[in-house]
């Protein structure tokens, strides 16, 4: 068992599903109640990562993160080196990859609530702010936890934008999933299984966990 | 304390248009579904934004376009009470109750929840969830959480219309008796002409976005100056007619209703012969008799077929068949007393001034 590979990923992926969290409200909470008319635009740039090609997402991360684009040239002249193959690219690459899966769930979930509760505590005095904290977020509390454990889950999964933003560096940017291919290409199942092994319970009792809080019909993709 | 209403607001059915006030005391907003009534209260809580206006409670100047006045929602001051109640339903009654008094002391928090709780009858209930209490408790609930924070004016969307009679007059004695040292300017939104009566002292009546009248419920539903008005006040007899004679001594004119031989005397009015008039008559200002009356003072005795009758709660509903088709109320002793079935000959006596005259 790649045991640095298992606690890379981890660290990834509890650090990307927690920004999600902390990023992934306030543009939950604008998609689901803004009025603008050209919310779609917005909707359709967040949802992007689950219909492209994992390659094509990091192919453009990977140049928008080199030497040539302004984001790497910044990024080279804060820290002395690039983004690229680092974690802290493979951190960045992964939030974008990750956005919708965290931010789909809770908008749908924050869109739910009745209008009139919101209105109802607004007439009460309440700030939006305070109206969010009290009212919408403990309604959709299940929204929220599924934004957090599929941008999690999703993380721990996600081959592509990995291998080609961050490569295959052990203790770096070396993945389970990365990992995995690995033994594969060495040959070696026996060590292949029992991560993927370890994967598969991972992915069953997120899912579990996933429909176990929604009280909501059952749906096939547990995203909207 | 007065709120002044003035707005205007392009709304997909038609243009809302009210101009109106709403002293201290229970105001009805009276009017069918549909006509703008509770877009009026949206408006003056600033849950929508109207076009056009100005909205003020007292001297507080609540929206004003003129100088691009509007004060956001959490900082009116205006108790709204919404048709579906909105009571949170993951905090007790308490917690609801107390919800619009958070950064007040604790103190005084509970001693304001207790009282308002107290003048509701929800001291016994404070624990428990919206879910687990009665639809009368809710109403309550959300009567007691939007009048803690003394609101400087009260908005009441409908919330009673569900409830029965008993319990719907009980709560409203309950507001009254909370209002009566406070008197500020309850606006009651409803369609329902028997609440007029039973909780208003002033009402606005509305239809399709305009102010059709305002007055005491007396004036308003029982001399309705307007055909849409009075089905709405409860005149289930709305005929068309043609004025045949005028008799300037007695006060009166002969009308004949259109479609029909049947003749009916109503009060003069200034409408002249040969002009068409559209009379509203109660269906409890019918009187029924199986035999032809004689000897009365009532000029309208119309002879007619029962064709229908059904009982509707404390109320036998007939429809009687007199040329034009009459709908009577009577009580079921009466309805028994007459022993009526369908296919009875009947004669109805209506009073002259039982006639109403609206427009169309």
């Amino acid at each position: 068992m790649d045991w640095q590979a298992i606690w890379l990923t981890v660290k990834l992926a509890t650090l990307v599903s927690m920004t999600l969290l902390v990023l992934g409200m306030p543009l939950a909470h604008w998609l689901a109640f803004t009025r603008w008319r050209g919310k779609f635009l917005i909707e359709a740039v967040v949802s992007l990562p689950l219909v492209l090609p994992p390659t094509v997402l990091g192919f453009y991360l990977l140049m928008a993160m080199g030497s040539r684009s302004p984001i790497g040239r910044w990024w080279m002249s804060l820290t002395g080196h690039g983004l690229a193959f680092t974690f802290e690219g493979l951190v960045i690459a992964s939030l974008v990859y990750n956005l919708p899966f965290a931010v789909q769930p809770m908008a749908a979930a924050f869109a739910q609530v009745d209008p009139a509760l919101r209105e109802a505590s607004a007439t009460l005095g309440a700030s939006p702010l305070r109206t969010f904290a009290r009212i919408t977020l403990p309604l959709s509390i299940e929204g929220a936890l599924a934004g957090l454990v599929l941008s999690f889950a999703h993380t721990v999964g996600e081959f592509g934008v990995v291998l080609m933003v961050g490569g295959n560096l052990p203790g770096i940017t070396r993945t389970v999933s990365v990992s995995i291919y690995d033994r594969v290409q060495a040959l070696d199942y026996s060590g292949a299984n029992q991560t993927a092994l370890l994967l598969l319970a991972f992915s069953f009792t997120i899912l579990v966990m996933v429909y176990g809080f929604r009280r909501r019909p059952w749906a096939a993709v547990p995203l909207t | 304390m007065t709120v002044a209403v003035d707005v205007r607001m392009r709304l997909s059915a038609f243009v809302l248009d009210v101009t109106f006030e709403v002293p201290a005391g229970v105001t009805i907003l009276f009017g069918a579904s549909g006509a703008g009534k509770t877009t009026v209260l949206r408006a003056i809580a600033g849950l929508v934004r109207p076009d056009h206006g100005r909205i003020a409670v007292g001297e507080r100047v609540l929206f004003d376009d003129a100088t691009s006045t509007d004060v956001a929602v959490q900082q009116r001051q205006v108790g709204y009470v919404f048709q579906q109640l909105a009571l949170f339903p993951h905090l007790s009654v308490e917690d609801n109750i107390a919800y619009g008094l958070s950064g007040r002391p604790l103190d005084e928090r509970r001693s304001r929840v207790a009282s308002v709780a107290d003048s509701f009858g929800l001291l016994t209930l404070l624990q428990r969830k919206p879910t687990q209490i009665s639809g009368g408790e809710r109403q309550r609930a959300a009567l007691a959480r939007a009048l803690v924070t003394d609101p400087a004016v009260l908005l009441l969307d409908e919330p009673l219309s569900a409830l029965d009679h008993v319990v719907q007059s009980r709560i409203m004695d309950d507001l009254r008796g909370w209002n009566e040292a406070r008197q500020i300017p309850v606006l009651y939104v409803t369609h329902n002409h028997r609440e007029v009566y039973a909780l208003g002292e002033r009402v606005v009546a509305l239809e399709a976005g305009r102010v059709l009248a305002t007055g005491s419920p007396h004036d308003v539903l029982d001399h309705p100056t307007h055909g849409v008005l009075a089905s709405l006040a409860g005149f289930e007899n709305i005929f068309d007619a043609v004025v045949i004679e005028r008799r300037e001594r007695s006060g009166t004119m002969q009308c004949r209703l259109q479609g029909a031989i049947a003749e009916l005397e109503v009060p003069l009015t200034e409408a002249a012969v040969g002009q068409m008039v559209r009379i509203a008559i109660r269906a409890g200002d019918i009187l029924v008799s199986n035999q032809e009356p004689v000897g009365l003072s009532a000029r309208n005795i119309l002879r007619g077929t029962l064709a229908e009758l059904s009982v509707h709660g404390p109320t036998v509903v007939a429809g009687v068949d007199a040329g034009v088709h009459f709908v009577v109320h009577l009580t079921p002793g009466g309805a028994d007393a007459l022993q009526l079935h369908g296919g009875s000959r009947v004669w109805l006596v209506i009073k002259t001034y039982s006639c109403r005259l609206v427009s169309t």
